[in-house]
């Protein structure tokens, strides 16, 4: 499991008859501040986007009815933008939101399905706990990111998945 | 809830069967029926179907029933893809919280001078 802190929880859980994904991740920092990496741009711009991506914010307005319109850029200046969009916040604990796919106006892709983010917090001894729960509407929309998401890798992985099945006779 | 490693652990059990394995070869060359695919090992039909029903319940195959002809096939598609993106997923979350780890250290740094 790579450099993670080897004392502090990580579980992915995928629910295949729900549609749904579930992170749950102790952070060894107090609540107020976990929650202001969330909600804050500036903080946000400092984490958000898994390596070697970078997060550039566009716009933020962290109310109920705002949304965070966000930028993952690649290391060749390939961005991928997003749209957050704020449903309820209920401070320090928790906040559910829609993200979806969008352009750089911040104008939804209505092609790709948007996912809803339950994501909780909470106080576990001198830590904190998140949990975030991403849940798509259908198998078919869960089926449908999948498919964009590997249009690239796919070949690869059979050809990978043909060698694998070579082993088994 | 199904755990992601637990589910890809699920493929492996799966796997680890060989009686299974050699299902799931033979179905790498094309569709089957039950009865070819039942013919080389010996066993009574019902033990076999309990091999079967391990391997459509875990994604890895799908049965279709023509007739009196039940036919199976590999569900490579299926299998490759959500495993690959479910794994790409998972990377991604492992790193992005790496990143906040490194982060919060260095905001209650700044904080402790302040």
């Amino acid at each position: 499991m790579k450099t993670m802190k080897a004392d502090l929880q990580f579980d992915f859980l995928v629910n295949k008859e729900r549609n749904t994904i579930t992170i749950k991740r102790e952070f060894a920092a107090k609540r107020k501040l976990v929650w202001d990496c969330y909600t804050k741009s500036e903080l946000l711009d400092r984490w958000f986007a898994p390596k070697p991506l970078t997060t550039k914010t566009k716009f933020m307005d962290f109310r109920e009815g705002g949304h965070w319109h966000y930028a993952m850029v690649e290391p060749n200046g390939q961005e991928y933008w997003g749209r957050m969009d704020y449903q309820t916040i209920q401070p320090i604990d928790n906040y559910i939101a829609l993200d979806g796919f969008c352009d750089d106006t911040g104008a939804l892709n209505p092609a790709f399905p948007r996912s809803e983010w339950h994501v909780t917090f909470s106080d576990v001894l001198t830590r904190t706990l998140v949990e975030t729960v991403v849940s798509y509407a259908s198998p078919e929309a869960l089926q449908q990111v999948i498919d964009m998401g590997l249009k690239d890798g796919l070949a690869s992985t059979l050809e990978r998945l043909d060698e694998l099945l070579l082993t088994f006779n | 809830m199904e755990n992601y490693s637990a589910s890809l652990n699920n493929v492996f059990h799966a796997l680890a069967d060989p009686t299974r394995r050699s299902v799931i070869a033979r179905l790498g060359r094309g569709p089957a029926s039950i009865k070819e695919l039942a013919e080389p090992f010996g066993l009574g039909l019902p033990s076999f179907l309990k091999h079967i029903k391990v391997l459509e319940s875990n994604g890895l195959i799908a049965s279709e029933k023509v007739g009196r002809v039940r036919t199976c096939k590999l569900r490579r598609e299926n299998l490759a893809a959500a495993e690959k993106w479910f794994g790409e997923q998972r990377a991604a979350w492992e790193s992005r919280y790496e990143n906040l780890d490194i982060l919060l250290t260095s905001l209650k740094d700044e904080d402790d001078e302040s």
